[in-house]
């Protein structure tokens, strides 16, 4: 082989790619006649579709009235039924003069939410743990009352939206905590420890909910002597939020599962204590791991609320199929699915935007790594 | 008493399940030595230097650290462990925190110092292993050579008396091996005691007051640098020396 040089190559710019709105139509939709027939078909799907929830949904609905009679056309929607309800499928059953205070817990869940989802300006790893914990506080006491001159208003007054935002609050505000607390002494050195916490997580994820719910509901009181002067509904959110925490001890036990061994050894190397090297150094990066399954778990929280239509509570959904009973709205079936519709399209809002949320924070943790 | 070990293994024995990982380790090392371990792969040269800062318990035998035997008593494995600094193959940053809170957070949390104070010892660590600039950037910004100093002045921060190195730079590309071994050897002339394991010959022979071969869990050989790399004298010691050689 002759001994060669080769030349050094200067950078050049990459080849011309066909750009614009007209280069990204072709390239992503009609690169190949597989993909343009499969675009066309869907085309033909959307335009079906959407002509029908058009005609349906909003040329052929009745918006207002107040009984089954406001709404003749049964090719159209029965927005009558939602409009003229609307207030107790908010509210539920909390005293009119008191929605205020129904609408802080909204305004305060808010803001909580865009704390967790948005970081601009004041919004700092402080804030958000003070909102965490400040937020059930403040829902508690403009809730139900009873301090600072607010008239105490039983949770049994809960229904509706109301009842469902409550129980997902405490389902995700209780189930957080405890579950940290459970998957810490799950993957604890302590034998005891780690084997109580175990089968606690074991027990709750193997029982079904249903099961749950009632034996909390209706069995407690026999077991404790004075578990009839627990609340009902306070027992269903214990039971709520206790199994609800064995899905979260899970979450944050992968999440610990996914901090190298090395952090722990490097923590105790410079002599940190086990508490500050798991608040300070393993914690925050096994949280930060575990935000996309975190989220999935309250969203699974929040469409398992429904469950307590089992022991007779009118959440959202409940006092929906309540109000159809009405004699005032019996009718054509088309009020029927108006009004499922309906609630099927609040239940998505929350859920697809929890879950838009987590495919945000994977995108956002993909790039930091 | 300025001629007593700083550490002790007296007839120390490790296992691992069945399997016998140290046996009957004897070793004193005075205050200001510079020991470099070597051996093949698997000897237990990691869970020797383990031991000193109880990242692994030993079973049987004695370990005496800076006067303090290694027990089950939790305040004394707090108090051997801010004595002892250790640097570790795969860096262990803190990739969550910035290169300088790495080096405030022990300082503040265990030495209790305020976080401004802190700062300042951190910064001047970060100047002698040459980093000073790269302060604010997280551990993943930084190349494996820079990532290496600044787990090195991490543990510098806490004061130590003794520092243990476990193949600090085998995790690194060549052309980032020296920048890191000339902060170990600037901190050698300082006369920090050092237990070092590595391959790295050259740096032996510059500072090693002894090396110790280990195979399977104990310690064959015992040298000054020169005549250990020059004319080892057990046939296992020969033979891995010709195997890094070829290398
Ligand atoms: N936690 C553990 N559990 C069981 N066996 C282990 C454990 N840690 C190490 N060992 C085994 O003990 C032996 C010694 O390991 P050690 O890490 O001390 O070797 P080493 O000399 O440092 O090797 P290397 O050069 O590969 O780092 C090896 O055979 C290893 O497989
Ligand atoms: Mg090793």
């Amino acid at each position: 082989m002759e001994p060669a040089l080769r030349p050094f190559i200067e950078p050049q710019s990459p080849p011309l790619q066909s750009s614009g709105f007209i280069g990204w139509l072709r390239a992503s939709f009609f690169s190949s006649w597989f993909n343009t027939l499969v675009t066309l078909a869907l085309l033909w799907v959307i335009y079906q579709v959407g002509g029908f929830v058009i005609n349906w949904g909003i040329i052929n609905a009745n918006w207002v009235g107040d009984s089954a009679k406001s709404c003749p056309n049964i090719d159209g929607a029965c927005w009558a039924f939602i409009t003229e309800r609307w207030r107790l499928f908010v509210y539920g059953l909390y005293p009119k003069e008191l929605y205020w205070r129904v609408n802080v817990f909204y305004l305060l869940g808010a803001l909580t939410i865009i704390a967790f989802v948005f970081s601009f300006g004041p919004i700092t790893r402080k804030l958000r743990l003070t909102m965490f914990i400040g937020f059930p506080v403040a829902a508690y006491i403009f809730l139900v009352g009873g301090v600072f001159d607010l008239k105490h208003i039983s949770p049994e007054n809960f229904g509706g939206l109301l009842l469902t935002l409550v129980i997902a609050t405490v389902g995700i505000f209780g189930s957080i905590p405890l579950g940290l607390i459970l998957a810490l002494g799950r993957t604890s050195d302590l034998k005891v420890i780690s084997k109580v916490c175990t089968y606690f997580i074991e027990f709750w994820r193997g029982v079904p909910h249903i099961a749950v719910i009632v034996m909390f509901v209706a069995l407690l009181p026999i077991f404790i002597p004075d578990g009839n002067k627990i609340d009902i509904v306070v027992r269903a959110f214990i039971a709520f939020a206790a199994f609800n925490s064995a899905y979260m001890a899970e979450v944050f036990r992968g999440g610990l599962q996914s901090i190298p061994s090395g952090q722990f050894e490097a923590s105790k190397a410079i002599g940190l204590s086990y508490w500050k090297m798991m608040g300070y150094i393993i914690l925050p990066q096994a949280i930060r791991n575990s935000v996309p399954a975190l989220v999935n778990t309250c969203i699974s929280i929040f469409k398992e609320t429904t469950i307590v239509l089992l022991i007779g509570f009118s959440d959202f959904l409940g006092i929906i199929q309540l109000s159809l009973e009405d004699p005032k709205w019996l009718g054509p079936p088309h009020i029927f699915s108006s009004a499922y519709v309906f609630a099927a399209i609040i239940y998505f809002t929350f859920t697809y935007g929890m879950s838009k949320y987590s495919l945000r924070l994977e995108n956002r943790s993909n790039v930091a790594q | 008493m300025p001629d007593e070990p700083v550490i002790i293994f007296d007839k120390v024995n490790k296992w691992f399940g069945d399997f016998h990982v140290l046996r009957d380790i004897d070793l004193d090392v005075s205050r200001g030595e510079k020991i470099v371990i070597c051996g093949p792969s698997g000897s237990g040269k990691s869970t020797l230097i383990r031991c000193i800062n109880r990242l692994e318990e030993h079973q049987k035998g004695k370990i005496i650290v800076d006067g303090i035997e290694l027990t089950d008593d939790l305040k004394n494995i707090d108090s051997i462990r801010s004595e002892v600094g250790m640097v570790f193959q795969s860096f262990n940053l803190f990739p969550h925190i910035s290169v300088l809170e790495n080096l405030v957070i022990g300082q503040h949390l265990v030495r209790r110092m305020p976080k401004a104070d802190a700062e300042e010892v951190a910064m001047t660590y970060l100047e002698r292993v040459k980093i000073a600039d790269q302060a604010d950037k997280f551990p993943g910004q930084l190349s494996g050579g820079q990532q290496q100093r600044v787990a090195i002045a991490r543990s510098l921060c806490m004061k130590p008396r003794i520092m243990l190195f476990d193949e600090v730079t085998s995790a690194l590309d060549p052309e980032m091996v020296k920048e890191v071994l000339d902060v170990m050897i600037d901190l050698a002339r300082e006369g920090m005691t050092m237990l070092v394991v590595t391959h790295e010959m050259g740096f032996a022979r510059e500072v090693a007051d002894r090396v110790m071969f280990m195979d399977e869990g104990q310690i064959i050989e015992e040298n000054k640098p020169g005549p250990f790399f020059d004319a080892p004298r057990s046939d296992r010691a020969k033979l891995f020396l010709s195997q890094i050689l070829r290398q």
